[in-house]
């Protein structure tokens, strides 16, 4: 079935006319139909656009101008603005909010003649780990839905892990691609900061946001970032350096690669079995040629801490704009302005978003600035050359994605900290802007362990490469939940 | 009690781009409400402020041209608050890395010496939009077109000890901008404005009284009203046993006073810290020389420049070169007509009172510089005489042509003919003999009578200086 298959062998049985777009497009649609319900992972689905998206492309691939995503259908992540398409952060404040414009990862997918099925669920604002934070409700996790997916791109890592797509749209603050790539089974890749352009992403920290892939395999996260990654003119912050080939890459043999083990990543905290998958897959690794050295990230224990000052220092200042005024949700009948902003922003906004704009706001305050906001920054650096010494002597930092796998729904929702703790071994390489992945390695009580793989700057070519050759020799990737096999 | 004043002034001036600081929307004046409002201007979700490197350019001339350092690395700062009118809840601004730290501006004083005031800062910020309480049924109205426009804030240090100071300060900076051309300088637009940090304190004492900040004052009259105002406020306060309140207050026209807008405590903590959406702004040395060597010749230079080169006075250096475009008039006419003096005395007198009647900017004068410098021309070669030039002039500003087609079409050459000049000064000599008795008898004063006769003949158009002459030798002779 279309849904068995990789984005790699959909483009070449495109190619070859074994179907065509919209028959793929048919497909996924139906399988949406059957599953995206019970696991509440769209907060919108396009059937109709998606069927003349599909069309299109068909008949661009008949005019002989189909590119190698050309008719492959897809889903974008309910952060990414779409031009026409309700566009929610999955927020009770946006549930109404249609922008006028396409992000510009979504005008690059659109261009490179995807056919978009739908907007995923996610945590509001991509605030949350467990996708529970959601206006729309929490989605399930397909390999047992009384767990989490993960968050907040949870609703993109349910679609990937169960076929509803080949393809999801993710971003990824804090770990919001990895976590749920790794408790969904996934492969998910946040590149390098300003790799691909936020234009368009709404906004959660800027300093920290990146969109990815999130797809069933390495090879196929090469294929979507080539048309994903590169400099926009309208994203300051988005790099202006070229883009490689992803796909040419990915076969290199992995002699002689340095794999660095921190061994912070792998103390208290860490459930023992999901350690014994990590090193499971870290003597794969030596059996395709690599070498395993242990390296120390002093300042590890610091990433949590800082980064509950920065991300949340910037999301209230960006969240500042959902405020009744121009768009978005208004509260009925405000006696005045003050009333408009309190009622709209109070009613607008859930817990969680409300929690860490007043932390954001507390860190930034007069008086607080230096010992918060200030201080943080100084540590996102001691971070950030805890890394840039570890690959002065390895080329890829391995470790667990998180330190245990799905939980129950509903088990965490009352305890933010040990919630903030599951994104403990991924916000590192948000602080120093690295690129990460997580990449299916195993099971532990028939739930998925993802392996994460901490990259330098703009060396996804290698990342993808490391994470390609261990799913050449291992079938993780390859398994589906029964559910959606 | 005798008091000290003390004033520093924040001005913002409107930088002259074609488009926002940070998107691509236009600038111009006036449109309907939210037609140049695009989407980053209102603060939609997800879109990103890209800078605008022209207003970079723009700020940095202006630091050049004060004699301040321009930074090589200044970063953008949200400053956060909830207004209507402010989309993303947050102004994009400059806080702790400012393009521009330092400087000076040199004001001229009433008693002829002049004064060095300190510019402490300039930075670069994005304006906000309108709130518009009327005519929307009861409700506020947002015009968000004004939102992003590129604006240079300019603090000076509290150096300024009078109202005049102060208005001085701000004309020259007015000026200043002008001449760089990085700001239109429209004061009715809202182009040019500033607010007023005013305190006072005994004569004597060094540590700073309590200051309050006058609000957004649009014309160089207002300042000074509304700084004279504040201050009598402030000595009556002090000197009845009060104490001034740190406050912002706004000063109203109408009324001629100032009331407070919102004290300290009601002030907003701004929360700034550097905008994670925009990159520092790096200044390399190489960009700045080629800034450098493009900057226009600036006031206090061209003033100097026409001391020297034109021997004109201080004060009248300091009148032509108020504005470039009087400055480049001047010098369009000195290029046609020559005679310096005489040209600025036609520049700063006929001209300039012709153009304050009609309300008209010297760029509209009907009169063009080489029209004026023609004009002079036959003013020096003795073909017209200054009076007749004041006719000449009206002329040419009603519209009748140039100088020579105005002499030539009403007759105005002078005459310079001694002959033809003898002959009416024989008639009337001849015409008068009791006058010529009387004069002759030692009553000096008819000698006037005479040669207003003899203008009376020749409409005015005999040579002044041929006629005494003449006048005297047949007279005396």
């Amino acid at each position: 079935m279309y849904h068995h298959k990789t984005i790699a062998e959909l483009s070449r049985g495109l190619a070859a006319g074994e179907y065509t777009s919209e028959q793929l497009t048919r497909h996924f649609l139906q399988r949406i139909e059957e599953h995206g319900a019970a696991l509440n992972c769209f907060i919108t689905v396009t059937a109709a656009e998606a069927l003349a998206q599909a069309r299109e492309a068909d008949q661009r691939r008949a005019r002989g101008e189909a590119g190698p995503l050309t008719g492959i259908p897809m889903v974008h992540k309910d952060i990414f603005c779409t031009d026409g398409v309700k566009t929610s952060c999955g927020s009770k404040m946006l549930d109404n909010f249609i922008a006028p414009y396409d992000a510009t990862v979504v005008h690059k997918l659109k261009d490179a003649g995807m056919p978009m099925l739908g907007k995923t669920n996610m945590d509001e604002f991509a605030m949350g780990s467990s996708n529970e934070t959601s206006f729309y409700g929490p989605v399930k996790n397909p390999w047992n839905t009384d767990t989490v997916p993960g968050g907040s791109s949870g609703g993109s890592a349910a679609v990937v892990a169960a076929r509803l797509a080949p393809f999801a749209t993710g971003t990824d603050t804090g770990g919001s691609i990895r976590q749920p790539a790794a408790l969904c089974g996934i492969t998910g890749l946040k590149p390098t900061y300003g790799r691909v352009s936020r234009f368009g992403m709404i906004a959660f920290a800027s300093s920290l946001d990146q969109g990815g892939p999130m797809t069933g395999n390495a090879e196929d996260a090469a294929l979507v970032l080539n048309v994903m990654a590169g400099f926009d003119a309208r994203d300051s912050t988005s790099a202006e350096r070229e883009v490689p080939d992803y796909s040419a890459g990915l076969a290199r043999p992995l002699d002689g690669l340095r794999i660095g083990l921190p061994r912070e990543y792998f103390g208290a905290g860490l459930n023992a079995e999901v350690a014994k998958v990590i090193e499971i897959a870290i003597e794969q690794y030596k059996q395709l040629g690599a070498e395993v050295i242990e390296i120390s990230l002093p300042n590890s224990k610091l990433s949590v801490p800082t980064y509950y000052v920065v991300a949340p220092a910037e999301c209230s200042s960006n969240l500042s704009r959902f405020d009744g005024v121009r768009f978005g949700y208004r509260c009925e009948a405000p006696k005045d302005l003050d009333d408009l902003y309190k009622r709209s922003r109070g009613e607008g906004f859930g817990a969680e978003v409300k929690r860490r704009i007043m932390i954001g706001t507390y860190a930034l305050s007069a008086g607080y600035y230096d010992a918060y906001y200030l201080q943080a920054q100084k540590m996102r650096h001691l971070i950030s050359d805890d890394f840039k010494q570890a690959f002065k002597n390895v080329d890829v930092v391995m470790g667990p994605t998180a330190p245990d796998v799905a939980f129950g729904l509903g088990a965490k929702s009352d305890d933010p900290v040990s919630m903030y703790l599951s994104d403990i071994y991924t916000i590192a390489a948000n602080l120093a802007g690295l690129p990460g992945m997580s990449i299916p390695a195993g099971f532990v009580n028939e739930m998925p362990v993802g392996l994460q793989l901490i990259g330098n700057y703009f060396d996804e070519v290698r990342l993808l490469n490391v994470a390609h050759k261990y799913q050449q020799a291992t079938d993780w990737h390859m398994r589906l939940p029964d559910a959606y096999a | 009690m005798q008091w000290e004043v003390v004033i520093g002034l924040e001005i913002h001036a409107q930088l002259a781009t074609k488009s926002k600081i940070f998107s691509g929307a236009s600038t111009a004046y006036g449109a309907a409400p939210n037609t140049q409002a695009c989407a980053v201007d209102l603060g939609l979700p997800g879109v990103l402020p890209v800078l605008n490197k022209e207003a970079v350019c723009m700020a940095a001339k202006f630091g050049l041209a004060i004699g301040a350092r321009v930074a090589s690395r200044s970063v953008f700062a949200r400053k956060n608050y909830f207004y209507p009118d402010l989309p993303k809840g947050y102004q994009i601004s400059q806080f702790e890395l400012p393009i521009v730290e330092g400087g000076y501006i040199d004001i001229d004083l009433d008693d002829g010496g002049s004064k060095r005031i300190d510019v402490t800062r300039a930075h670069l910020e994005e304006d906000a939009g309108k709130s518009l309480h009327e005519d929307v049924h009861g409700m506020t109205g947002i015009d968000l077109n004004r939102a992003g426009t590129p604006l240079l804030e300019i603090v000076s240090e509290p150096d300024m000890r009078c109202a005049k100071e102060a208005v001085a300060y701000m004309r020259k900076i007015h000026s200043l901008v002008r001449y760089l051309e990085i700001c239109d300088g429209n004061m009715q637009e809202g182009s040019f404005r500033c607010d007023a940090n005013v305190s006072v304190r005994p004569v004597g004492q060094k540590e700073l009284g309590t200051r309050t900040e006058l609000k957004n004052i649009n014309s160089f009259r207002f300042v000074e009203r509304a700084i004279n105002f504040e201050i009598e406020r402030q000595i009556d306060v002090l000197e009845g046993g009060g104490k001034i309140v740190q406050e912002t207050r706004l000063y109203d026209a109408d009324k001629d006073s100032t009331r407070a807008m919102r004290s300290k405590e009601e002030a907003n903590d701004y929360r700034y810290f550097p905008d994670p959406d925009l990159l520092p702004v790096v200044i390399e040395p190489e960009f700045l020389d080629t800034l450098k060597t493009g900057l226009p010749e600036l006031p206090d230079e061209k003033r100097q420049r026409f001391v020297d080169e034109f021997e004109l006075g201080a004060y009248d250096a300091g009148v032509l070169t108020a504005s470039r475009e009087i400055a480049e008039y001047f010098e369009a006419v000195v290029a046609t007509g020559g005679a310096a003096k005489l040209s600025a005395n036609w520049v700063m007198g006929e001209l300039t009172g012709a153009l304050n009647k009609g309300g008209q900017d010297i760029a509209d004068s009907p009169v063009s510089a080489q029209m004026l410098g023609g004009m002079i021309l036959r003013i020096s070669d003795n073909t017209i005489s200054g009076k007749i030039a004041k006719e000449v002039f009206e002329a040419m500003w009603a519209g009748e042509g140039d100088a020579d087609t105005v002499i030539e079409a009403k007759g105005l050459k002078q005459i310079t003919d001694t002959g033809a000049i003898e002959s009416i000064i024989d008639e009337i000599i001849a015409a008068n003999p009791g006058q010529v008795e009387q004069y002759r008898g030692g009553k000096d004063k008819l000698f006037g009578f005479f040669v207003g006769q003899v203008m009376k003949a020749t409409q005015g158009k005999a040579n002044p200086q041929q006629v005494n002459e003449l006048l005297k030798a047949k007279l005396n002779g």
